[in-house]
């Protein structure tokens, strides 16, 4: 990644001091191209669509206290219930936009989880560099050799085993996806770092005797926010992804949190399956939806942070 | 040149024992194995059991023991198939590669070819709808995508086989055997194609971008070379240099088995294995079988870095 030049004079701690009016206009030139990239920004308005759906639209459902309904159970979509109801006469739309709620909640938590395990330990590891380095690096190795969805499948085997509650699986479901997800961050904000810090507002830094927390926090770190934006973007897909995988298996969310790799779960039965699609077609159309919507924005903001890119 | 093939199988051998480490700690920290959580088993065959199979002796000698049996390439004993795990990998894998292998030439073949073209329309409407097509590829949930087509070829076409690799009860042979395990493999090895040539397309398309932009291609031109020749030999043999590297890392995918996809078509694979004995929790197989993906990882990153030191030998100086 190139993205080293234009970065540097705007973030310039040094620079920034003098002009203050200057940071902005990288975003606003980043914005700026964005705007003009019209799938990236499909991906933004569906986005946004999204949340608006998943966490505004139950407050316009008549039907959110999940309440089961046993004389419409099993119905197709029709003009009160417009997706149909599930097994137990449930709003299979409102039962989207809540499974929703839960599916996009992990995939921003584990992006989050992964960017503070990830980016410290990149930070760190780059500025650090020597035995640090080289244990930190062995690690990420050592994690990135391990097939990732097995590991994912016997971890939520485990806590099956261990009688975890419920409503507390959905929590380790982000801790697991970012413990599998840290090590690439951090290889790509170390090779970052090992450039950045033999620059000379680095050489500044030093003279200005700041302490190695600062100098590694405020001012190595936010030169590689372009680029952590957009790694950013690309994991909460990423783990939305997985996290219906996971669900579709058995192995993610309890049974009574409703996530969209849940509900899809139901064509697990032949029944449903064949006679029923309204119970799984929809949640499956809208991770995949979501997650093209994101890796669009996430490419498009690519494009936009790192103009010399060639794509 | 094998200076530095020996110092990064060196460097190789610290995260094997790291991976066995963690995959080793996680299956034992597991509570409830096989023989635990078989009831018809008696308290007293149950102690046998454990004794027999080193279940009862402490965890740190226990890690030793199977370390020694992995490097002797002993993975165990599977409780639940009554067989050695190597054995029944052996069962069972060849079935994962048959789908992988098929998928992976589709793959390549198809993503060399629309990669390049879309890179030599670039911004066409073809371009713009590889790239569409592209981003769609990657963001399919695979098992919703393995589920849309079996409901649409399978349930209600009804011109492919809902699942599995010959028909149920069918003792056909020769060219009707094949045939049979033919048209139950369309659906499995499509929806492994179609997850995987998204990202190599665009890999393809950026590289080919790169190398058409280069001197080189001009004075190719210049010469008065015919443009198939231009892009098919010089262009594409360089941009294809890095695409060799990736080659290596497909190594663990053609004996993974692909879990989910193998689940949805109840293909006879290790992927398939691998679910049946976590619904068992026969936990060697799980473990053996982890560990021999991660081998296989391993080796698969080697192998990508020695393609390209080989095609590139600058690196070897890093």
């Amino acid at each position: 990644m190139a993205l080293e030049t234009t970065r540097s004079v705007s973030n310039d701690p040094a620079a920034s001091r003098v002009k203050p009016a200057k940071s902005p206009s990288l975003w606003k030139h980043s914005w700026r191209r964005l705007r003009k990239n019209k799938l990236a920004m499909f991906g933004l308005v569906f986005i946004i669509f999204m949340f608006i759906f998943c966490f505004i639209g139950p407050l316009f459902s008549p039907y959110t206290n999940g309440n089961t309904d046993i004389l419409n159970m099993k119905k197709a979509p029709s003009a009160s219930h417009w997706l149909g109801t599930d097994l137990v006469g449930r709003d299979v739309l409102t039962r989207l936009m809540q499974a929703g709620q839960i599916s996009l909640t992990i995939g921003i938590v584990s992006m989050i989880l992964t960017v503070i395990i990830g980016g410290g330990l990149g930070v760190i590891s780059g500025y650090y560099r020597g035995f640090v380095d080289l244990v930190i690096m062995r690690l990420a190795d050592i994690l990135m050799s391990i097939p990732s969805l097995p590991l994912l499948i016997i971890m939520g085997a485990i806590m099956t085993e261990w009688k975890v509650p419920p409503e507390y699986r959905i929590y380790i479901v982000m801790i697991m996806l970012s413990i599998l997800g840290w090590p690439s961050l951090a290889r790509l904000v170390r090779g970052q770092i090992l450039s950045l810090r033999e620059r000379e507002f680095m050489q500044a830094a030093e003279s200005l005797g700041l302490r190695d927390y600062r100098k590694m926090f405020y001012h190595l770190l936010p030169n590689t926010l372009p680029m952590l934006i957009v790694v950013c973007t690309l994991t909460v897909g990423g783990a939305i992804l997985s996290e219906s995988a996971l669900s579709y298996l058995g192995v993610g969310v309890g049974p009574t949190t409703p996530s969209w790799g849940k509900m899809i779960d139901l064509a697990n039965n032949l029944m449903d399956f064949q006679k029923r699609p309204w119970l799984w077609i929809p949640p499956g159309l809208a991770v995949f939806l979501t997650v093209i919507s994101i890796n669009l924005l996430g490419d498009g903001l690519r494009d936009a942070l790192d103009p010399q890119g060639n794509r | 040149m094998w200076q530095y093939i020996i110092r990064r199988l060196l460097q190789a051998i610290p995260t094997l024992l790291g991976v066995s480490i963690i995959i080793f700690f996680v299956f034992a920290l597991t509570p409830g194995d096989y023989v635990d959580t078989n009831i018809q088993l008696t308290p007293e065959k149950a102690h046998e059991l454990k004794v027999l199979y080193g279940l009862d002796k402490p965890i740190i000698e226990r890690y030793f023991i199977w370390l020694g049996n992995v490097m002797k390439g002993d993975f165990g004993f599977s409780l639940q198939f009554q067989k050695p795990v190597t054995s029944l990998l052996n069962d069972y894998i060849w079935n994962s590669f048959l789908i992988a292998i098929v998928s992976l030439i589709l793959t390549w073949t198809i993503a060399i070819l629309i990669g390049v073209y879309s890179a030599l329309k670039k911004y066409s409407w073809f371009d713009v709808l590889v790239t569409l097509g592209v981003f769609a590829a990657m963001s399919f949930p695979s098992f919703f995508l393995g589920l849309l087509l079996i409901k649409f070829f399978a349930v209600d076409l009804k011109w492919l086989p809902v699942g599995g690799m010959t028909y149920g009860g069918s003792n056909s042979t020769g060219m009707a055997y094949v045939l049979e395990v033919l048209k139950h493999m369309i659906l499995p090895v499509s929806v492994l194609t179609m997850l995987s040539v998204g990202s190599l397309t665009r890999y393809f398309r950026a590289n080919m971008l790169d190398v058409i932009r280069q001197d080189f291609v001009r004075t190719a031109r210049a010469k008065g070379l015919k443009e198939r020749v231009v892009i098919f030999k010089h262009a594409l043999r360089n941009a294809s240099l890095p695409a060799i590297t990736l080659l290596g890392f497909e190594l663990p995918g053609l004996f993974a088995g692909a879990i989910i996809t193998e689940k949805i078509f109840a293909w006879p694979g290790v992927g398939h294995i691998h679910m049946q004995a976590l619904d068992n929790r026969d936990y060697t197989v799980l473990m053996g079988f982890t560990m021999f993906l991660a081998i296989l990882t391993v080796l698969g990153n080697l192998l990508a870095d020695i393609f390209y030191s080989v095609a590139d030998p600058r690196i070897r100086l890093k």
